[in-house]
């Protein structure tokens, strides 16, 4: 039997986005893309290839260089009735569209008494291991997640990558969705009616009892993979892909580090002032007497990302660290 | 700055319940100063403070239970920055370590004293592990049989406590027992005499005669009043008798009269009385519970001849006492009916040879002829 036959079609997670895409362009027409190189160029993580030919350059709009002009016009556009998906080339030249994403999307309904919400979906890139060097590679996901009014998700699956964009539009706030570019390549399956799925809860991938490995986005599979290894040791660990980080799923992981009584974070984003913190803080502040080691945390080495291929993977989090330091607290490491 | 933790008071306490603090953030308080209350699996206990200083935070409200070592207040001394450079000493009972949180709750809830467990965590930390290895979990208990009413808590409890201490003495102490008959004749007539002169309130038992005559045998033979730990024989030289009280509800204590020796008859009297009533209402004092040097039980109210009494470690010796019962007694060529007291002594073979025991129980004799020498 082949996977056809089962209904499940193989692609990639950057297939899955766009056919995410084209499903929300089909089924509204109120939803339109724009971004830099979006329409005749396809994405410059080719991700909107072929959409511009599909849908027209009404709704696959090349914008100038300018991330504070073009996402303050998908604020205008949200706020006009449409369902606009901007997309933004990476985390890093978000920060040029700050002020409209932080300052306006995020706060607008508030400060018009409830009268006018945002109902923007901005896509953008995340994370390093590309060799993008330190203008592109930044994880700054957990920044966002700082921010009230927003809600921030990260999917690390195909099913996720699929499915969380619709419902995104479907939400009546700001809705950023953080996509790793390193999972772009990344190919599975998912089934041919694969549809919306939730962003406010997190999931336990691997079920385990002697830790909890908490994480999301392309760190996830690093734990995943760490698990397998410590699974052939004995060493049972649970896996939580927290998808979203604002909301910020807590009881998932509460649940889970109580049962496991240990706790690991891994997450890209650097250590200081990360969401990985204050994921920590929240395992403290909820089920501290449950704990039999310290919260761990392994995150990005905090130094601008280098260009060298090797240096940029001493600073990401790797699967052997996370293996090591789950050895270590569950007291198996000879 | 030092800790004030929740004190071991027996060798059988895991754990207490802080039933009241007696003092308040910020109180002044002076070593032995009675600062909490503390419901062992025996008794409600008046805890005494080990330091002068300042009360600086009580980190246990009142209903928590906690495992023996547990910090329960922050007490700022006086010395602070003294003893700060110096190395801290630990008071009995509390453990300084690595502990992870989720062992400390888990040690709590099993009992698990923390001092005898080793870490095998991350820094040596003790950690959950350590404590399942120390007390694993209890099976799942089986389903009550219909109609069986269950124990009430504080009652078995309490059986509890005493079955591991007694447990622990049979599994650990080489018992010896030794046995004489006492003509209490002298004694007796002596104390009716000297009862006849007082008000009934002054009157002293026939028990407290007893007592004293046990101390003062006890001069002569040092060796059975202390403890025998850690493979070594320590004779004590203060000298604090734990006298078993039988509590209503069921169950049994042995608070000590603390300087027995330096007491005389009335004294001990007063102190007894005291004692026991606080025995049975509660308000027993932490050093009471936990520094009785020997013990002497007494089941002569209750028409037993003879006690084969079994020694409550780490303690050396148990006296017994049955009851006084007239009996024909051959002395003098002469036979006569006397009020006879059999006394029995348990001791812990490692310590003390049946050489050294039956002096001891000659001399026990030789006090209760001389009454009014005690």
């Amino acid at each position: 039997m082949t996977n056809s036959d089962k209904g499940l079609h193989k692609l990639t997670y950057r297939e899955a986005v766009r056919e995410a895409i084209r499903e929300a362009m089909h089924k509204d027409e109120r939803v339109f893309l724009m971004g830099e190189d979006v329409g005749r160029y396809g994405g410059c993580f080719a991700v909107s290839k072929g959409l511009l030919e599909e849908f027209g350059s009404e709704r696959i709009r090349d914008t100038p260089l300018s991330e504070s002009g073009f996402v303050g016009a998908g604020i205008g556009a949200a706020l006009g009735g449409m369902r606009p998906i901007v997309e933004v080339m990476t985390v890093n030249f978000s920060l040029l569209a700050a002020d409209q994403i932080l300052n306006t999307a995020a706060v607008y309904l508030y400060m018009s008494g409830g009268q006018f919400n945002v109902p923007l979906v901005i896509r953008m890139a995340t994370g390093g291991g590309r060799q993008l060097a330190a203008q592109h590679s930044r994880s700054l996901e957990g920044w966002y997640a700082h921010i009230p009014g927003i809600k921030v998700v990260c999917p690390a699956t195909l099913e996720d990558a699929r499915g969380m964009l619709w419902t995104a539009l479907q939400d009546p706030d700001p809705v950023l969705i953080f996509e790793n570019a390193g999972l772009y390549n990344m190919e599975g399956t998912v089934t041919a009616t694969a549809g919306p799925v939730d962003i406010d809860r997190a999931r336990v991938c691997r079920a385990g009892k002697d830790i909890t490995i908490i994480s999301y986005s392309a760190s996830l599979h690093k734990s995943i993979e760490a698990a397998a290894i410590l699974a052939k040791e004995g060493i049972e660990a649970e896996v939580i892909d927290l998808r979203s980080l604002r909301p910020l799923d807590e009881q998932t992981f509460l649940n889970s580090v109580a049962a496991s009584h240990r706790a690991l974070i891994v997450d890209e984003g650097c250590r200081s002032g990360s969401i990985a913190a204050e994921i920590a803080a929240r395992i403290m502040e909820n089920v501290f007497y449950e704990l039999d080691a310290p919260v761990a945390r392994l995150c990005s080495v905090e130094v601008p990302m280098p260009y060298a291929g090797h240096l940029e993977q001493a600073v990401l989090p790797q699967v052997d660290q996370i293996v090591n330091l789950v050895r270590k607290m569950v007291g198996a490491d000879g | 700055m030092a800790e004030f933790c929740m004190p071991s008071l027996g060798s059988d306490m895991q754990a207490g319940t802080l039933i009241e603090w007696r003092v308040q953030q910020g109180d002044r308080v002076r070593r032995r100063d009675v600062i909490a209350v503390v419901e062992t699996d025996k008794a409600a206990i008046e805890i005494e403070v080990y330091e002068d200083g300042v009360i600086e935070s009580l980190l246990v409200e009142p209903g928590e239970k906690v495992a023996v070592g547990t910090a329960m207040a922050v007490i700022g001394t006086e010395s602070a920055v003294k003893e700060q450079a110096m190395p801290a000493i630990s008071a009995p009972g509390m453990h300084r370590g690595k502990v992870s949180p989720y062992a400390r709750t888990l040690a709590a809830a099993r009992g698990v004293d923390l001092n005898m467990v080793i870490g095998t965590g991350p820094e040596g930390a003790i950690c959950a592990a350590d404590i399942e290895q120390a007390a694993p979990a209890e099976p799942a208990k089986p389903a009550e049989q219909p109609g069986e009413v269950a124990e009430p808590t504080q009652r078995a409890a309490m059986r509890r406590a005493i079955a591991s201490a007694m447990a622990r003495s049979k599994r650990e102490i080489p018992h010896y027992y030794l046995q004489t008959r006492i003509d209490m004749h002298r004694t007796l007539q002596w104390l009716a005499s000297e009862n006849a002169q007082r008000p009934i309130k002054e009157r002293i038992l026939p028990v407290v005669p007893l007592i004293r005559a046990v101390a003062l045998a006890l001069g002569e033979v040092p060796e059975l009043n202390g403890y025998w730990l850690d493979d070594h024989h320590r004779i004590s030289e203060a000298m604090h008798i734990g006298f078993v009280i039988a509590l209503r509800q069921g169950g049994l204590m042995a608070p000590a009269i603390l300087h027995a020796d330096a007491l005389g008859l009335d004294e001990l009297m007063t102190a007894l009385r005291d004692l026991i009533q606080r025995a049975r209402s509660g308000g027993l004092r932490s050093t009471e519970m936990t520094d009785a040097t020997v013990t002497i039980t007494s089941l002569g109210d209750l028409g037993v001849e003879t006690v084969y009494g079994i020694i409550y470690p780490p303690q050396v010796a148990l006296v017994g006492f049955g009851k006084i019962i007239e009996q024909p007694w051959a002395e003098d060529g002469m036979l006569g009916i006397r009020p006879v007291l059999t006394a029995t002594l348990a001791a812990d073979h490692r310590a003390t040879d049946g050489h050294r025991g039956a002096q001891f129980l000659d001399a026990l004799n030789r006090y209760l002829q001389e009454p009014e020498k005690l």
